[in-house]
């Protein structure tokens, strides 16, 4: 069929483009000493391949911690973001008190706050609380992790999934003798495991990438976290791109492969709208 | 349901928190630092009342950047909204190796804003690969970062390049509710690819259309990595949006009143595009 091949035309070009500028940096990060990586016409296949440029790197940057704090600011951005959310979403989806309108308005009003346009406050907040890495490293990573650890994204996600739920489930563990705690921890949170996920793999790539707000807050550079660090390279090495390339690629594998190992989340369709904009 | 009565308050009281330190009382906060001139010292600000909006809607660099954040949003969003409902129709038509493509078409959004625009940046380098091909095309090379001309729309690619695989998801999920049989009865007439896209496609899915015009509009407002990393809003203020503006005014020069005005406008305009976002298109998602 003629239309299957156009198809496949349009898209094995689209691929091309998404791929292409991480191919570019991956082949440039290979490029030894004695080739120029200005060629005309340019080669996507290193002539003179080294390993150098990576051992250049690793010797000046430490990754290791970079990926350390990174991973440590993430979980903790997603542990948070799991229990907040899913304690706020509980009442708002299965109980009647005074003020429930008031509460969800006002959560909703969040999503319409963009964090670009209170940054500066919330600077000044965080700074009030010493919740800086002059500190040391457990308030610099609490400054990295509380303005993001509940969002309104994830309550409402929550909501959802416990009104799924059917009532009486609540109701017999209430005629057991639970209180609202235990129905909420024992009875309802083992049965929206797979919204938790959803939740927590969104929440985690977005923090994982976050890069406005470490790169506010941080002043010591053994609490970068990888797309601080990154963007430090450019200083780093100044024009030394081959330096550049390297660093820049060894700070994309784990992300990568977190994307190929969990990619049904993110390709089934079924969790769209999920990541913060 | 029998429960102590203050049960859902202590439920909501960790979120409350949260969202009251750093979400309520910074909202509140930036309208009143919009109000203080920290120029003159920045431990005993002076109340002028409306003196940084006057002085922001005299500031021809404000006028500049707010115009080049709407150019943004005119250029990315059209194109955001189009080719990926584009792709997503090729997709879904159980093509083979569609799970290959969803892939490598949705690997920019996984990855690191900071290090596509490193890439980016590579690949506009005056001597770099996109010039290679200008030069190809017969044209002189372009100075993509470092000529005013250039830098606002060099950076515009980055961002539209990011976000094609993540709206094209978005569609795909859409036109998976969209009725087999009416593409059915469609083939039956006869009917084009175009015609059967634009006739059945195009009407079912009119929601995600709108719904995706706002969340891209909402995020083209917010941009700040790309040009962070790739220009500095540079050259000449050339590539500068109002969040960039922003932040520079607030933390490079310290003229936090300033930078508090210019903050309301953008909450002003955000908060209208999420406003009709939120009433219009996600009201089942947030259960309204």
């Amino acid at each position: 069929m003629g239309g299957k091949w156009f198809a496949h035309i349009i898209l094995i070009f689209v691929s091309l483009l998404s791929v292409f500028p991480f191919l570019w940096l991956l082949s440039t990060s290979f490029k030894g000493i004695s080739e120029n990586i200005f060629a005309y016409p340019p080669q996507l296949f290193p002539v003179d391949w080294t390993l150098g440029n990576y051992a250049g790197v690793w010797r000046r940057v430490d990754f290791i911690r970079y990926f350390v704090n990174s991973m440590v600011v993430a979980g903790g951005t997603v542990a948070l973001n799991l229990i907040l959310s899913s304690l706020a979403a509980y009442p708002l989806a299965r109980m009647e008190f005074k003020g429930r309108k008031i509460a969800f308005f006002a959560i909703l009003a969040t999503i319409m706050i963009p964090f670009q346009a209170i940054m500066l406050p919330v600077y000044l907040i965080t700074l009030k609380l010493n919740l800086v890495d002059n500190f040391g490293a457990g308030p610099g990573f609490l400054g990295l992790i509380l303005p993001f650890a509940v969002s309104a994204f994830g309550i409402f996600l929550m909501r959802q999934a416990f009104l799924s739920i059917p009532r009486e489930l609540e109701e017999a563990a209430i005629i057991d003798g639970c209180n609202a705690f235990q129905v909420f921890w024992q009875v309802l949170m083992p049965m929206v495991k797979p919204t938790l996920a959803v939740l927590a793999i969104f929440t985690f790539i977005g923090s994982w990438g976050e890069f406005l707000w470490p790169s506010i807050v941080l002043t010591q550079e053994s609490m970068y976290t990888l797309p601080v660090g990154v963007n430090n390279l450019q200083g780093t090495f100044s024009s030394n791109w081959r330096f550049i390339a390297a660093g820049s690629v060894l700070a994309t594998i784990p992300i990568i492969i977190f994307f190929l190992s969990l990619q049904r989340y993110f390709i089934s369709g079924e969790n769209d709208g999920a990541i913060k904009g | 349901m029998r429960m102590k009565s203050y049960a859902p308050y202590l439920f909501l009281a960790p979120a409350g928190l949260v969202l009251t330190v750093f979400f309520f009382l910074p909202f509140f906060q930036t309208v009143g630092l919009s109000f203080l001139d920290y120029t003159r010292s920045i431990y005993s600000p002076d109340f002028v009342w409306f003196k940084n909006y006057a002085q922001m809607f005299a500031d021809p660099v404000f006028w500049q950047v707010l115009g080049q954040t709407f150019v943004y949003l005119f250029v990315a969003v059209p194109v955001l909204v189009i080719v990926p409902l584009f792709l997503a129709v090729l997709i879904n038509q159980k093509i083979r190796g569609q799970t290959v493509y969803k892939i490598l078409i949705y690997l920019p959004v996984i990855v690191s804003i900071v290090v596509a625009a490193i890439a980016f940046k590579w690949l506009y380098a005056q001597a770099g690969v996109i010039n290679y091909f200008v030069q190809l095309a017969g044209l002189n090379p372009i100075g993509w970062l470092t000529d005013p001309r250039w830098s606002l729309i060099s950076v515009i690619i980055v961002t539209i390049w990011k976000g094609i695989g993540y709206y094209m998801m978005i569609y795909l999920a859409a036109l998976m509710s969209v009725p087999r049989e009416l593409y059915e009865a469609a083939d039956i007439d006869g009917a084009s690819f175009l015609r059967k896209h634009l006739t059945v496609t195009i009407p079912h899915i009119m929601p995600t259309i709108a719904l995706v015009t706002t969340i891209s509009a909402i995020s083209a407002m917010k941009v700040f990595a790309e040009i962070y990393v790739m220009t500095k809003g540079g050259p000449l203020n050339s590539s500068k949006t109002i969040v960039y503006y922003i932040y520079e005014r607030a933390f490079e020069n310290l003229d936090l009143g300033y930078s508090s005005a210019m903050a309301v406008v953008l909450l002003v305009i955000v908060m209208a595009f999420s406003f009709v976002n939120i009433y219009c298109f996600e009201r089942k998602k947030y259960g309204l």
